[in-house]
């Protein structure tokens, strides 16, 4: 491993050698990058620690110790690439599976030889027809990666994403969430200890396996080394996938958007499982999860949406929770009334038909839902109505006496509208 | 010895005799559904506990002891 990469220290780094419209070939892939490494495993494993890499799906896991715990173990079953990008508003892992497969094949090679797995699988969206035509290419132009690979197209649900509905897919169940304990580490794909990662995390794996982690920290903070994709969009005059720097002022993220398309009232920081912020915030705050901490948000999969001051933060608000009730998977109770529930008192707030304890309702009804489903996504919906509440309860009292005529934004809500689009 | 009760919330179907059985542990929410105290199982309260989880028509309650 060299750290002495002269092109590879600026941005972008993931995003090298993209061309507008076509999936990178392998020999452009090996132009841009360098050939696969062959790093021993436990080599691999530690400069990933090293690096500080987490994961890139949501849940900011540490990346090494995932590895290990899956390498620590007996009869390792499969290493699955979870494509299935289900965050309405995401764009940036389908930009990597249909532009760059390469990448991401190389990540996922890379940690099923570290954890000594032979098989990967990589589950995509079945109406992500782009991304499962170029992994189709990029896998059969690929040779002795020692490793098989195969692509599963599975169901589009918000919660089919989740860890152990992709695992419960393959496995030959429905798409749903499984009660955990036992976690994929731990019994997962054929009841084999199972390592999944988004394919935004393999593909950062690929880049610090070549160049090190020294080289990975030379962009960031201390605490959130490298880059990220981040799928920008809403009232932003350019909304696509950009790769920045961890640190990198939440202002600049949307300079790099192509700025603000009209005064901005909020921005939606992690997708629909994050949180809303008053603009106003943002300016001072960088890509960084103590700063997001601070005002309680967290990057999620990297999605970031603009609210014009032209929208309503609260029938906007009303909009998404309805999607996300609608999207329980339907088989824990508070989940499916509670949602629900949640859903139609925020349209009634947004409506101005609501009584005036209608918010401290809603409230009790979120802290009570916290934790009760077999997955997170309540936590997720109930995190962001909270945080709503929080930053347009406001505004109810106009919306009562009628006085909100704000048009809808149009937050996307049935799947990536920006996909294959604009890019830095 | 401790002792902790959860629920399988794919399984629990709101018949609601565990909030009957262990009020001290176990309240329902507006939908029937049993919000559980996280915390360990008092002592005294173990029997009960047992007993609640030998009542759950869909097997969801458990009691984790270790």
């Amino acid at each position: 491993m060299s750290s002495s990469n002269g092109g590879h220290h600026a941005l972008p780094r993931l995003l090298a050698g993209l061309e507008p419209g076509v999936a990178m070939s392998l020999a452009a892939h090996t132009r841009t990058h360098g050939p696969l490494p062959d790093v021993p495993s436990h080599q691999l494993i530690e400069e990933v620690e090293l690096s500080g890499l987490r994961g890139r799906g949501g849940a900011d896991f540490p990346t090494a110790r995932k590895l290990r715990a899956v390498a620590g173990r007996r009869r390792v079953g499969a290493v699955i690439v979870n494509g299935s990008e289900t965050e309405p508003a995401s764009a940036k892992d389908r930009l990597l599976l249909a532009r760059l497969p390469h990448l991401v094949l190389d990540g996922a090679v890379l940690a099923a030889r570290a954890v000594g797995s032979r098989q990967v699988i990589v589950k995509i969206g079945s109406r992500a027809v782009d991304a499962g035509r170029a992994l189709g290419a990029a896998i059969a132009a690929r040779e002795r990666d020692g490793v098989s690979i195969e692509v599963v197209a599975g169901p589009e649900g918000y919660v089919a994403g989740e860890e152990s509905a992709v695992v419960h897919f393959l496995n030959g169940g429905p798409e749903l969430p499984t009660f955990v304990p036992p976690r994929p580490f731990e019994r997962g794909y054929r009841g084999r200890p199972t390592l999944i990662q988004n394919p935004e995390t393999l593909a950062q794996l690929a880049l610090v396996a070549r160049f090190g982690s020294a080289w990975y920290r030379e962009l960031g903070t201390v605490a959130d080394p490298g880059s990220a994709l981040v799928t920008i969009t809403g009232a932003v005059r350019a909304p696509g996938v950009y790769e920045l720097a961890f640190g990198t002022e939440l202002s600049q993220l949307l300079e790099a958007a192509g700025g603000p398309a009209e005064p901005l009232q909020a921005l939606l920081v992690g997708g629909y499982f994050g949180t809303w912020m008053e603009a106003s915030q943002a300016a001072s705050l960088r890509l960084a999860r103590e700063d997001l901490r601070s005002v309680g948000c967290s990057l999620g999969s990297g999605v970031l949406i603009a609210l014009g001051e032209s929208a309503c933060g609260l029938h906007e608000s009303a909009r998404v929770i309805s999607y996300l009730a609608d999207q329980s998977a339907g088989q824990c109770g508070p989940c499916v009334y509670g949602l629900r529930s949640i859903a139609d008192s925020v349209g009634a707030l947004a409506d101005g038909v609501a009584g005036a304890s209608e918010p401290e309702r809603v409230l009790r009804w979120t802290s009570e839902v916290r934790g009760r489903g077999a997955c997170h996504h309540p936590d997720g919906a109930v995190r962001f109505v909270e945080s709503a509440l929080s930053v347009f309860g406001s505004e109810i009292g106009w919306h009562r006496t009628g006085r909100c005529h704000a048009p809808p934004a149009g937050l996307p809500l049935t799947g990536p509208s920006v996909a294959g689009g604009r890019l830095r | 010895m401790s002792a902790r009760l959860r629920v399988n919330p794919i399984t629990c179907e709101a018949h609601g005799l565990c909030a009957e059985l262990l009020p001290e542990l176990i309240r329902l929410d507006d939908w029937g559904y049993p919000i559980i105290d996280q915390s360990k199982v008092p002592p005294e309260l173990i029997g009960l506990a047992r007993r609640a989880v030998d009542a759950c028509p869909t097997l969801a309650l458990l009691l984790d002891e270790d």
